[in-house]
């Protein structure tokens, strides 16, 4: 048996008369992967944050290399050796990746600080060598905000390695990566491993805990429920697997694994048809059709026009050329909002950016493109307050919405529960196509099979769904068929019964005869 | 027409130097995160607090110490009220220049027992360098600046070299672009506003007193007439970087500068209009820069832990 990193020892953290953790014990044992599994807000996140110094325990111990460890910043836990890559990256944008690495690692006194001119030569060089040393292929002098989130990611855990992290924790790391990107990122880790790094993972993602973990802790509802090893028989598919993670899953979510209702194949005509559209820029002559009770799925490694192809369809960037017909009749001159009345709805990608105002409150978040006389109102200049409440109310019902009462801000929802009021309130239009980007990025389990019903249900009612997804395990679970979007194209599609991983691979990364990822 | 003459780059720098010094106090604090539109306001009251230190001492540079404290003391108590209580920093700072013109203005009655203007102290000299004051045609030049002239684009090379070149500067731009991810890092962020507003106080409190102890030998009431602000449209134009925003003082400057000139030469054009010269750069400045400038990404917003 190998020595332990790091140990927790009932460590206890309350908000108000909220347990986030409740007599947590967890032993990480060196150079190993540990995992961190949970549904969303199971104290997962708390739990670390603990580890990193950011939030100070009511109670408990803290161990580090066997040594009693107290951290009252996370520049104590990183004098430790314990790093941390943030869920939410910490990189500043307008500074380079050099620059990023070194920032606030700089002298103590005074004229190194203040005088002496800052060393960005030898800065880049370390960068350069622990790059190379980890085969990352960073450049020391790009800016961050023109890396990709993966290339970011990377730079992220030079970050924690330059300080000398031997134990990294990484929050949630292959949230906003594609497929290709994360596969890498878990080779990252691997090597991180065989290089003595000890890695605590913390994630909701049950492939990847099963790829990668030795050992994995379940925690629910701020208390650890179980504790398993990962045997190396059980990393591959197989029967020993299947059980396991039925188990893991038992335990996150305290029942068995809720199944999505099955798919029944229909012959509607097409609600959606696309052609030749091109924007100049991003899009370049695409073709698409949707057909009414049906799950069509867009995959493809992020930046390929995925964003730019939902903001077509809802109007808020300019066509160049192309037709775009929803039931037949030309949608390309008109608004916005003469759209989503033709029967459009939309699941935006960035929820926080565009599909709730943070700080109103879930009467207000749920009326959102309803506002307009009806059906709150006879005219367009009062609102019944009163029908709005009852309307938000009825939305928290269908969905089954966690919120206090219907004046709570909505931000003080957990982002599933946000979504769940987002994908309720878009289905309230009663859509004939429903544009779905990334509905369940972040999401946890219960919350994502949610979503997925909904989908599924408005499907079977007849209407489309248009579901833009990095996930391919989401794609593969809800999807009828499945288009590969590269380069403002559509490169490849297939019915998704007769699918083949390898191909779509191939699409999506654009090599025809490369060995898949 | 005698205009363009080597009288006319000393009124320039004469000019320019007073829009420069707030300036390079806005960069500061700007590159910190907090939005200081208190700069004309820290003016009035270093202006204030030079001519009455120097009053009381009769020695002008102690005057210019006077306004150094003034303007520490200024952008300390815009520091808490925007870092510490994490005010809105407009309002804030707005509240900064109300109080500085309203204070100022009461204080000199108060002094001096006389409204509006303050008696006459002691100026600080001008220093005639030997040998190159002696030049033909750039000699006048080495003859009627000050120390303070020097010293203001020492000032600005110096700000430049720690913003930009320095571990310092590269913590305070962390914070001003994202206080979250420079806590990650371990910067203390509340520390390091409240120096760089205090320092941008500073700074502007000298522009103030260089109106009432070099340019002039008195304090008057709103005696800095927007140039704080002029400070702030030299920030955007010069897209928050020293050597553009110090061109463009300068700039604004020598527009202050021709129309006085035009005054005494008489050119034909009405000089209440040369007289808003700068003001009309500054607003097309603003107007066309303002959509697309590259502003620090954290300013005016307060730094919560989480």
């Amino acid at each position: 048996m190998r020595s332990a990193a790091v140990r927790l020892v009932d460590i206890s953290k309350s908000y108000g008369d909220v347990w986030a953790n409740k007599d947590i014990s967890l032993t990480v044992e060196e150079a190993s992967i540990h995992g961190l599994l949970g549904e969303n807000g199971a104290g997962k996140s708390t739990l670390m944050k603990i580890l990193f110094g950011m939030v100070s325990p009511d109670s408990g111990l803290l161990e580090v290399n066997g040594q009693p460890a107290a951290f009252r910043s996370s520049a104590d836990a990183l004098e430790h050796g314990i790093g941390m890559v943030q869920q939410h990256f910490s990189l500043i944008g307008t500074f380079t990746v050099a620059e990023n690495l070194i920032l606030g690692r700089g002298s103590q006194s005074f004229g190194g600080r203040w005088v002496k001119r800052l060393d960005l030569k030898a800065a880049a060089q370390r960068t350069r060598e622990l790059s190379d040393r980890f085969g990352f292929g960073i450049d020391p002098f790009a800016l961050c905000h023109d890396l990709s989130v993966g290339a970011r990611q990377k730079v992220e855990i030079l970050k924690a390695l330059w300080g000398g992290a031997t134990t990294l924790v990484l929050d949630e790391p292959t949230a906003a990566l594609s497929p290709p990107e994360a596969e890498e990122l878990y080779e990252v880790l691997e090597r991180l491993r065989r290089e003595g790094t000890t890695v605590i993972l913390i994630s909701h993602k049950l492939p990847e805990v099963m790829r990668l973990c030795d050992r994995v802790t379940v925690l629910r509802d701020g208390a650890v429920v179980g504790d398993r090893e990962i045997a190396l028989a059980a990393r591959r598919p197989g029967g020993q697997r299947a059980a396991m993670e039925a188990d893991l899953v038992q335990l996150m979510i305290g029942r068995e694994r809720p199944v999505v209702s099955q798919r029944a194949p229909r012959d509607l005509p097409p609600v959606l048809s696309i052609r030749e559209l091109s924007d100049g820029k991003r899009i370049d002559g695409l073709d698409l059709t949707v057909n009414g009770g049906e799950i069509l799925a867009i995959v493809g490694v992020e930046g390929n026009g995925q964003s730019e192809l939902v903001e077509l369809l809802i109007g808020q960037r300019k066509r160049i050329s192309g037709a775009v017909e929803l039931d037949g009749t030309d949608i390309t001159a008109l608004s916005t909002k003469q759209r989503f009345d033709k029967g459009l709805a939309h699941i935006a990608e960035d929820r926080h950016a565009s599909a709730i105002a943070d700080s109103m409150s879930l009467t207000d978040n749920a009326s959102f493109g309803f506002i307009d006389g009806a059906p709150f109102a006879p005219t367009p200049f009062w609102l019944s307050r009163r029908l709005r409440s009852r309307f938000a109310a009825l939305l928290v019902a269908r969905q089954n919405v966690r919120a206090s009462s219907p004046d709570a801000l909505i931000e003080s929802l957990s982002g599933g529960n946000q979504q769940k009021l987002v994908v309720a309130r878009e289905l309230a239009r009663a859509p004939r196509l429903m544009i779905a980007a990334q509905p369940t990025r972040g999401l946890d389990i219960a919350s994502t099979t949610a979503v997925h019903e909904a989908l599924l249900a408005l499907r079977d009612r007849g209407s489309a769904v248009l579901l833009l997804s990095l996930d391919l395990t989401e794609v593969f679970t809800v999807a009828d068929r499945i288009a590969v979007i590269r380069g403002g194209r559509i490169v490849g599609e297939s019915p998704i019964a007769t699918a083949d991983a390898t191909q779509i691979g191939q699409w999506m990364s654009g090599a025809a005869s490369k060995e898949p990822v | 027409m005698d205009i363009l003459t080597i009288s006319l780059v000393i009124s320039a720098i004469h000019l320019g130097v007073p829009i420069i010094l707030p300036m390079l106090g806005g960069l500061v604090s700007e590159r910190s995160g907090v939005m200081n539109i208190g700069l004309e306001g820290m003016m009035l009251g270093g202006a204030l607090a030079a001519v009455a230190v120097t009053f009381i001492t009769g020695n002008p540079w102690l005057g210019l110490l006077g306004a150094i404290v003034s303007g520490l003391l200024s952008g300390l108590i815009l520091a808490i009220l925007t870092v510490t209580l994490r005010g809105n920093q407009v309002v804030a700072s707005t509240a900064i220049n109300l109080i500085g013109a309203g204070i100022t203005a009461a204080l000199v009655p108060i002094i001096w027992g006389v409204d509006g203007t303050s008696p006459s102290v002691p100026k600080i000299p001008s220093m005639t360098i030997p040998g190159l004051s002696d030049l033909p045609v750039v000699g006048p030049l080495f003859s009627s600046l000050t120390a303070m002239d020097y010293g203001t684009f020492v000032l600005a090379i110096v700000v430049w070299w720690v913003l930009f070149r320095t571990d310092a500067g590269l913590r305070i731009r962390a914070v001003g672009e994202s206080a979250e991810s420079a806590d990650a890092a371990g910067i203390a962020v509340v520390r390091t506003r409240f120096i760089a507003v205090m320092t941008s106080g500073a700074f502007a409190a000298l522009g103030g007193a260089y109106l009432s102890i070099v340019t002039l030998d008195v304090f008057q009431a709103s005696m800095t007439q927007g140039r704080g602000y002029l400070a702030l449209a030299a920030l955007v134009f010069g897209k928050w970087r020293v050597w553009p925003a110090l061109a463009a003082c300068i700039v604004f400057g020598l527009a202050d500068a021709f129309a006085l000139r035009s005054q005494i030469v008489g050119i034909g054009i009405p000089h209440e209009l040369l007289l808003a010269l700068p003001y009309v750069l500054a607003l097309v400045a603003l107007a066309t820069f303002v959509g697309r400038t590259s502003a620090p990404a954290g300013v005016g917003k307060p730094f919560v832990r989480a």
